[in-house]
């Protein structure tokens, strides 16, 4: 008897669950990383800022929904958004082939290009697969940094970390001796005092787009065609209007939107 | 063995029928072998040998990494345990409270954050352990020495998970030989110390091999649990089984990277509790009547 007085328990109260959660589905539930300064961070009180989120916010307001915010792990921040965790992902996402398998992409929001940085000390020369050899680079694993340093640094130890963080703090202890990632990303990283070790080596040339894609996309589930509509409209409307601008030089001295597509 | 009589009751009768309670049972046992059922299916349909071709060799090097890291921590662990085991015993109060601190740390934090502590909390600390060092021998082209510090050591995310994995087991298996030692019971130390026995004899021939029954099953425990808590090295930039699983899935997105680790996880859990079963059965037999 109470087993069954559980069960039917149990399954009313995730019928209300699910009626909460549905009640909710008008807000758009937005996913991002939480580890990629300065495009998306979680400050110290838990708040999620950046690049991302302002452009985020801003394609709400002109979308005029309510938006809220999920920070989810780089690694696993695809399959949450097909089970269904929150809508689209603006985390700073390049729109690559392999990914559009799985995800729908707006048009890019942004493009920087992929660099390396080394310890101030270092003896490396060069970014070419011949100056590397036999060196350890440390890349974020699940990015398009990372693809590109497994096919073209074939002579190297490819060391793949969870997040950019920790990528950094190994070049700074010594451990590895280069790091790929976005380039606003490394500078970010070596403006701040953790970042005093280094410096940057350069960027890759070319740096192809078949690996890196045209840009930085909002991902959303496959098919919903509607919502990619609607974000692609408010993208050139907020680069129209100059709220992208205004949120671009809150972060950067140059335009990070690159080249006109 | 204790001699005093306990009364045996007798098993209920069996149920007949259909109680409610048989019927739940039956529900869930359905619930279970639906949800195996399901998955074997979903591996059979969702079968790509494309993926299996590219990805399982990985798996193997993975499977390879982890289990050398568990096996060496393993030993290391065995063998620092027993330093701290004779502290916990101890009636000195300094190291009985050394080895009281030691446990309490590492049974009482969480192997993840041991793990990192010991990989970048290490890392930061490069100058110093710079300075420590030894000449080793080294052969290349002849016998030459060479200098290694202690960050030649820990640069290496493997040596740190090794490093974490073997303070952390010595602590557990340190509580495991203890509560063996101890629960031979003081009398047989009396027994042996009558017949002229000194400790360590006693210890070897006549404790050991008493404890070491009791402590079978927890040792096959904590085994157990070290080859699932390895997966978190996969963080510390260690390609362990569940590292390669997850660039497997990093580069696919599909989901069976996972569902194939967790069953190799499973296959090494249930290989090694039959082992450790059929250990027990081998030393128990005369206690069987």
């Amino acid at each position: 008897m109470r087993i069954a007085l559980r069960i039917a328990l149990a399954a009313s109260a995730a019928l209300l669950t699910l009626g909460v959660a549905q009640a909710q589905e008008k807000t758009l539930r937005i996913g991002t990383e939480g580890a990629y300064p300065p495009f998306n961070n979680l400050t110290s009180d838990g708040k999620l800022v950046g690049f991302d989120i302002d452009i985020a916010q801003a394609l709400c307001d002109q979308m005029k929904v309510k938006c809220t915010f999920v920070a989810q792990d780089w690694d696993g921040i695809i399959p949450a958004l097909q089970a269904g965790k929150f809508d689209a992902i603006v985390a700073s996402m390049s729109i690559t082939p392999e990914r559009q398998e799985k995800v729908d992409f707006s048009h890019k929001y942004y493009n920087t290009p992929s660099a390396l940085a080394v310890p101030k000390d270092s003896t490396l020369k060069g970014v070419t697969k011949e100056d590397l050899a036999g060196k350890t680079i440390g890349v974020a694993t699940t990015t398009t940094h990372f693809n590109y340093a497994s096919k073209t640094y074939t002579d190297s130890t490819i060391k793949g970390y969870p997040s950019s963080p920790e990528e950094q703090a190994d070049l700074a202890n010594g451990r590895i001796d280069a790091i790929e990632d976005d380039i606003v990303v490394l500078q970010q990283f070596l403006d701040s005092p953790d970042g005093a070790c280094c410096k940057i080596l350069g960027q890759p040339s070319p740096q192809p787009v078949e690996i890196f894609g045209p840009g930085a996309g909002i991902a959303v589930r496959k098919g919903e065609t509607d919502l990619v509509n609607k974000l692609n409209e408010a993208i050139d409307a907020i680069r129209a209007n100059g709220k992208y601008k205004e949120i671009n030089d809150k972060y950067f001295k140059f335009d990070v939107y690159g080249a006109e597509s | 063995m204790s001699v005093t009589a306990i009364s045996v009751e007798r098993p209920p009768a069996q149920a007949r029928g259909w109680p409610r309670r048989r019927i739940v049972g039956y529900a869930l046992v359905c619930l279970w072998i639906g949800f195996a059922l399901g998955i074997a299916a979903y591996l059979f349909f969702a079968w790509n040998a494309e993926f299996f071709a590219k990805y399982a060799p990985a798996y193997l090097r993975g499977l390879g990494v982890t289990l050398s890291l568990v096996g060496i921590s393993m030993v290391l662990g065995a063998a620092l345990s027993i330093p701290v085991a004779y502290g916990r015993m101890s009636r000195n109060r300094v190291l009985s409270g050394l080895a009281y601190c030691y446990v309490y740390f590492f049974r009482g934090t969480p192997l993840l954050v041991q793990t990192f502590l010991v990989y970048y909390g290490l890392g930061s600390f490069r100058p110093q352990l710079s300075e420590f060092g030894l000449y080793l021998p080294v052969i290349n082209d002849g016998l030459t020495f060479a200098r290694f510090t202690l960050w030649d050591f820990f640069k290496d995310a493997f040596n740190c998970g090794v490093f974490a994995f073997a303070l952390n087991t010595a602590a557990y298996q340190a509580e495991i030989l203890r509560g063996a030692i101890e629960s031979v019971p003081r009398g047989q130390w009396e027994g042996a110390a009558s017949l002229g026995l000194h400790k360590l004899q006693t210890l070897r021939k006549i404790i050991l091999p008493q404890a070491l029954i009791v402590a079978l099953r927890p040792y096959g425990n904590e085994l157990i649990l070290m080859i699932k808590a390895s997966a978190i090295v996969a963080i510390i930039t260690v390609y362990d089984l569940m590292g390669n699983a997850k660039l497997a899935f990093a580069n696919s997105f599909d989901i069976q990277a996972y569902i194939w680790v967790a069953l190799v996880y499973l296959v090494i859990v249930e290989i090694l509790r039959h082992g450790v079963e059929w250990i027990e059965r081998r030393i128990t037999i005369h206690l069987k009547r």
